[in-house]
């Protein structure tokens, strides 16, 4: 038999039918239909009619935004200083911000549970804190890494080239280092906004009753109604898509650098 | 133009760089006039960068002061200094179109917009890019970026011009042309232009004055006719066109004694003074077998265009002639150089240099005797493998045929013995001269290449010794042909 290179794509071709495209399939199937199998709309004009819903969407859009914005501000710094310094140890440092990934995921938001409980006393009474603290702790690697890389990848003679056209060192920042590293900071902030959006199980693990999309999917699964959570579900893809295609032209318009980052 | 007085003086400038304690830059003196082309040649390495990084402040020295117009401007940031820099890749901004490069200076500097505006067209005219104020870098071929850098630089009126190796990534023909127009600019603004550059070709063409840098120090300064014409060192000799170098030393006045032959020559020094004699390959010419200084055979003959470039052995020693006329690979012919063509120069450190052979097995070999020497450890980053061939770092393998090793030893390091079996060549010393606390030989050997030796005790005029020369001691050099 004839071996071409193509044989060795169909494991992941048979990966992709069997857990992306199917399920996608599904997800469109159930999203527009009713119990009784039938064509209907009314999951999609139900997700925008429901207050319930539409209160979780708003609570969950202000819990990612707010995490993001704090992981931006913290990260965008770090991976600065590291990403310009001549540090000989710049790796070993890096390493110990990514790290954390290496380690349980349930591990570390338990120990964060025990910290935040010693501060504040009772977990109960910051609901919306605690969920950006964990979330920000959790999805930190996530920011520094793609900005961390972007930065470092850019060629130290265009800060040079500002510094000799008569920038000083805060004007070359703003006008040629921070837009250059705009491909990375879009980067980041799509890992880290629409999973924050959706992890519930960080808040689940701190003991939160707050409500964000993902536990009301969940919620909805519980019920057997898979007509509603997968219209959810539906509706934050198609989001991710809509913010996906927006990035994609900011990362052309930024000279494509930085692209594929993770 | 302005009166020629002194723009920039840089005094006694090093730079030892403190992550590795490395010595890019050692005493550097310069003066430059203004409206001066000032280029700074020299191999990869030789600190001709890290100087221009210097002028331009990003870099500080660890020693010694820069002045512009006679003021200090050594505290100075970048973005301070009158001086703008032409990067080696350009660093054009890439979030940026051409226009906004170009007026990326002058907004720095609060120039009000209709300003910029006509600047910017002027500039754009001057290097012939009228019209591209709108397009993106990305659309733009490597000689546009390369002007637009120019643009980009030149816009803001600056005292002085820096240029790092601005034409390297061009190909050959663009090369040529762009060195043309930077010369026509150069010549029409008045600028002072301080250029980088390994390629001693356009550090010829271009200049008006040229530094010549190895390992850190400047080797010569002067005007392109005079590092040619009379090259202070072998290295500026050897690094210039192309040169044969050799060892000799002065065996009387106005007479040299290298390559096997006694030459006249026209530059005097104390005989027995070790010298290195550097003779273009313009300048040596052929004659009939025994009229000549010296006798060789014709070992190749290649014809380059205007002219033959003929390689004569003269024992071990080679000589690389162009001329006109052509010859027979075989043929002996005899060899003349005029006195005037003689460069004599003070040997540095009295180094003999030979070349070993590699022989198919890969091992150095110099008069049929084997140097106990790995050739990997003289390469850099070469490997040998497992078919017994040698690559380079570059993953390339090195042909026996097409790779000489250049071979120093110093003077004190070679021995000498009566015992003609001991060492690796035989010959006779043809010259002795005493220098105080020792005696300075020279062997004259049966491979017409004269070696030499240091040694405190007097052997006499016409012995015949064999040379012991330890391969701890040598160092080698990788020259392909």
């Amino acid at each position: 038999m004839r071996f071409s290179r193509k044989s060795l794509g169909i494991p992941y071709a048979v990966f992709l039918v069997i857990f992306v495209a199917a399920p996608l399939l599904f997800l469109f199937y159930y999203a527009f239909t009713n119990g009784q199998g039938q064509f209907t709309l009314q999951n999609f004009t139900h997700f925008f009619t429901d207050p319930n819903t539409l209160g979780t969407l708003y609570y969950s859009f202000s819990i990612a935004l707010v995490t993001t914005l704090v992981c931006l501000l913290l990260a965008y710094p770090t991976a600065y200083i590291l990403a310009t310094s001549n540090l000989r140890s710049q790796s070993v440092i890096l390493m110990l911000f990514i790290m954390p990934m290496w380690i349980n995921f349930s591990l570390r938001i338990t120990a964060l549970k025990e910290i935040l409980n010693v501060i504040e006393g009772n977990l109960a009474m910051h609901p919306f804190l605690n969920a950006v603290v964990g979330m920000t702790y959790d999805f930190m690697p996530f920011m520094i890494l793609p900005i961390y890389t972007t930065i470092s990848r850019l060629d130290g003679a265009l800060r040079e080239a500002a510094m000799d056209l008569g920038a000083n060192t805060v004007q070359t920042f703003l006008r040629v280092t921070l837009p250059l590293s705009v491909p990375g900071i879009v980067s980041g902030v799509s890992m880290v906004f629409l999973p924050a959006m959706t992890n519930y199980v960080v808040l689940d693990m701190l003991y939160n009753s707050t409500y964000i999309m993902g536990s009301l999917i969940g919620s909805y699964f519980a019920a057997y109604d898979w007509h509603g959570g997968s219209m959810i579900s539906l509706i934050l893809l198609a989001m991710i898509c809509i913010f996906t295609l927006l990035t994609g032209n900011e990362e052309d318009a930024a000279g494509g650098r930085g692209g594929a980052l993770l | 133009m302005k009166s020629r007085d002194t723009i920039i003086e840089l005094k006694g400038i090093t730079k030892v760089f403190e992550d590795d304690g490395f010595k890019a830059v050692d005493d550097f003196n310069l003066k430059v006039k203004r409206g001066e082309f000032v280029t700074f040649l020299g191999p990869s390495g030789c600190g001709k960068t890290t100087t221009l990084r210097m002028i331009a402040g990003f870099d500080v020295p660890t020693e010694g002061d820069i002045l512009l117009n006679g003021k200090s401007i050594i505290g100075l940031p970048p973005y301070e200094r009158p001086i703008n820099t032409v990067f080696q890749r350009y660093a054009l901004f890439p979030h940026m179109n051409v226009y906004d490069n170009i007026a990326f200076g002058l907004r720095q500097k609060k120039i009000p917009g209709d300003e910029i505006t006509r600047k910017v067209g002027r500039v754009l005219e001057l290097v012939d890019l009228e019209g591209f104020e709108r397009r993106r870098i990305q659309t733009l071929s490597g000689g546009q970026q390369q002007r637009i850098a120019i643009a980009r630089a030149l816009v803001n009126e600056p005292e002085i011009l820096l240029l790092d190796e601005p034409l390297g990534a061009l190909d050959l023909k663009m090369r040529k042309e762009m060195q043309l127009e930077l010369k026509n600019m150069h010549d029409k603004l008045g600028i002072t232009f301080i250029y980088v550059t390994h390629d001693q070709e356009e550090a010829l063409t271009m200049s008006d004055k040229i530094v010549v840098m190895s390992e850190g120090r400047t080797q010569q300064i002067g005007t392109p006719e005079d590092i040619y014409n009379e090259p202070a060192n072998a290295f500026v000799a050897d690094f210039i066109g192309e040169s044969n170098i050799f060892n000799g030393m002065m065996t009387g006045h106005l007479k040299a004694r290298f390559c096997g032959g006694e030459f006249r020559c026209v530059d005097d020094f104390e005989e027995g003074t070790h010298i290195t004699a550097v003779v273009r390959p313009e300048d040596v010419e052929i004659t009939a077998p025994d009229a000549g200084t010296i006798n060789g055979l014709v070992d190749s003959v290649i014809f380059k265009g205007i002219h033959y470039e003929i390689t004569v052995l003269s024992g071990k020693n080679e000589i690389v002639i162009q001329t006109v006329n052509n010859a027979r690979v075989g043929d002996r012919v005899g060899l003349r150089v005029h006195p005037e063509n003689i460069h004599i120069m003070l040997a540095e450190d009295h180094t003999n240099l030979f070349y070993a052979d590699l022989n198919p097995d890969f091992r150095l070999e110099y008069n049929g005797h084997h140097l106990d020497t790995s050739l990997t450890r003289i390469i850099k980053g070469s490997k040998r493998r497992e078919d017994g061939t040698v690559i380079d770092a570059n993953g390339d393998v090195l042909e026996p045929g097409r790779v000489r090793i250049l071979v120093s030893i110093m003077p004190d390091d070679i021995e000498m013995t009566d015992d003609q079996d001991a060492g690796l060549i035989q010959g006779t010393i043809s010259n002795l001269i005493y220098k105080g606390d020792h005696y300075s030989y020279i062997i004259h050997t049966e491979l017409e290449q004269d070696f030499v030796v240091n040694d405190e005790d007097l052997w006499n005029m016409g012995d015949r010794v064999s040379l012991l020369m330890p391969v701890d001691k040598m160092t080698f050099t990788l020259k392909k042909k």
